[in-house]
C-alpha cells in the first residue's frame, strides 16, 4: 500500500517527457506545453471573439464580463503605473488570465486527465503506467520561470532603454550607498536585488500550486474521506487559484513600473 | 521537475501571446470601453443641460403666463369702463333726443293751439255778430262795426 502510494504520487507528479535531443536538457514536457499553449489559445480567442464585435454602445452580458477584466487589469496598470507604455496593460492582461486559467486547472480532479490519458494511451497500445500528464503547466518550473524571465528581459528592456546603459550600471553600482568605496557592495547588493524578482516571482507560483497540487493528490490516496477534504481543498483554491494569477500580474506592473522610474 | 527547453517553448508562446494581445485583443476592448464612457459621460452632461433648460422654460413660461393674466385682467377693466361710457353716452343721447322730441312736441301743441284759437277768434267774429244778428233781429253793417267787432275778438 505506502509503496503504491507512493508510486502513484510519483506517477502523478512526473511530466510527459519527450526528448530531443542528446542531453537532459533537450527535453520536452508535452503537457506543460499543450496544455499552456493550449489555454492561452483559449485566453486569446476568447477575448479576440468579443474585442472583434465590441460595441460602443449597449455591451452583451459576455462582453460585459470580459470588460470588468479588462477595466480591473487597466485599472491595477493605471494605479501603479503612472507613464505611457503600450505594452504593460496587455502584457498584464495576458499574464493574469493566462496564468489563472492554468491555476485554474487545479481543480480538475486530480485523476481525471491521467485516467482519460491511460486510456487513450491503452487503446494506443501504450503501457498505461507509462503514461504521464501534468494538467496544471503552473507546477512545472519551466512555465513559471519562462513567464519570470520574460518579465526579468522587460525590466532590463526598459532600465536601460528609460535610463540608458550608464545610468542603469549606476543604479547597479550607486546604490544603495552612494561612494565610490561601496561599488562593490552595491553591486553585488543590486545584483541580489535585480536578480532575486524573477526567482521569487517563479518559485512563488511553482511552489503555491505545486503544493496546492501535491495536496490534492495525497488527499486522493485517503479513500471515501477524501469526498468533503477534497471539497474543503478546493474551495480553499477559490482563494489561491486567482490570488497568485494577481500576485504575478501585480509584481509584473510594479517591477516594470520601478524600471520606468529614474532615479 | 528540471528546467529544460520547454521553458524556451513557453517563453516563445509568451511573447507571441503577449504580442497578439497587445496587436489584436487590449486596443479595441479597451477603446470599447473608453467610447462607451466618453458617450456616457457625455449623454449625463446633455441631460443635465436639457433639466437647467426645462426649468429655465418653465419659469419663462409661468413668467408669461402671469404677464398674459395681467394683460387679459387690463383688457376686462378697460371693456369694462367703455361699456358703462357707452351706456352713459347713451342715456344722455336718449335724454337728449326725448327733450327734443318733447319740446317739438310742446312747439308743435303750442301752434296748434295758436292756430286754433286763431280760427276760434275768427269764428267767434262771425258767431258774435250771427248772435247779435238774432238778438237785434237786424243786419248788422258789418262794415261799420268791424272795428268795435275787431276791438272784441281782440280781447278773445
Amino acid at each position: 500500500m505506502a509503496a503504491d502510494t507512493g508510486s502513484y504520487i510519483k506517477h502523478h507528479l512526473t511530466n510527459w517527457q519527450v526528448s530531443v535531443g542528446d542531453s537532459a536538457f533537450m527535453t520536452l514536457n508535452v503537457d506543460t506545453l499543450g496544455w499552456s499553449i493550449f489555454l492561452g489559445l483559449v485566453f486569446l480567442l476568447t477575448f479576440r471573439s468579443v474585442a472583434k464585435k465590441a460595441t460602443t454602445g449597449v455591451p452583451g452580458k459576455f462582453q460585459c464580463a470580459i470588460e470588468m477584466i479588462v477595466g480591473f487589469v487597466d485599472s491595477s496598470v493605471k494605479e501603479t503605473f503612472h507613464g505611457k507604455n503600450k505594452l504593460i496593460a496587455p502584457l498584464a492582461l495576458t499574464i493574469f488570465v493566462w496564468v489563472l486559467l492554468m491555476n485554474a486547472m487545479d481543480w480538475v480532479p486530480v485523476d481525471l486527465i491521467p485516467f482519460i490519458a491511460q486510456a487513450i494511451g491503452g487503446v494506443m497500445g501504450v503501457d498505461p503506467s507509462h503514461v504521464y500528464i501534468k494538467s496544471v503547466p503552473t507546477t512545472d518550473l519551466n512555465m513559471t520561470f519562462a513567464l519570470s524571465l520574460g518579465v526579468f528581459f522587460l525590466v532590463i528592456y526598459y532600465s536601460i532603454k528609460i535610463k540608458g546603459f550608464s545610468g542603469f550600471i549606476k543604479e547597479l553600482t550607486l546604490h544603495p550607498f552612494n561612494h565610490w568605496a561601496f561599488i562593490p557592495v552595491n553591486f553585488i547588493l543590486e545584483t541580489v536585488t535585480l536578480l532575486a524578482r524573477p526567482l521569487s516571482l517563479a518559485l512563488r507560483l511553482f511552489g503555491n500550486l505545486y503544493a496546492g497540487e501535491l495536496i490534492f493528490i495525497l488527499i486522493a490516496t485517503i479513500g471515501l474521506a477524501q469526498l468533503p477534504v477534497h471539497f474543503m481543498w478546493a474551495a480553499f483554491h477559490l482563494l489561491i487559484i486567482p490570488l497568485q494569477a494577481f500576485i504575478f500580474m501585480m509584481l509584473t506592473i510594479v517591477y516594470l513600473s520601478l524600471a520606468h522610474e529614474d532615479h | 521537475m528540471n528546467v529544460n527547453l520547454t521553458l524556451v517553448g513557453e517563453l516563445i508562446a509568451f511573447v507571441v501571446f503577449v504580442i497578439f494581445c497587445m496587436k489584436f485583443v487590449w486596443p479595441p476592448i479597451i477603446a470599447a470601453i473608453e467610447d462607451r464612457q466618453k458617450t456616457i459621460a457625455d449623454g449625463l452632461a446633455a441631460s443635465e443641460r436639457a433639466a437647467k433648460d426645462l426649468e429655465l422654460a418653465q419659469d419663462k413660461a409661468k413668467a408669461q403666463l402671469k404677464e398674459a393674466k395681467a394683460q387679459a385682467a387690463e383688457i376686462v377693466d378697460a371693456a369694462k369702463k367703455r361699456e358703462t361710457q357707452m351706456i352713459e353716452e347713451a342715456a344722455g343721447k336718449a335724454q337728449a333726443e326725448r327733450e327734443k322730441i318733447i319740446a317739438s312736441g310742446q312747439a308743435e301743441i303750442e301752434s296748434e293751439r295758436n292756430r286754433a284759437r286763431e280760427e276760434l277768434r275768427s269764428q267767434v267774429a262771425v258767431l258774435a255778430v250771427a248772435g247779435a244778428e238774432k238778438i237785434l233781429e237786424r243786419s248788422i253793417d258789418a262794415a261799420a262795426h268791424s272795428e268795435i267787432l275787431d276791438k272784441l275778438v281782440a280781447e278773445l
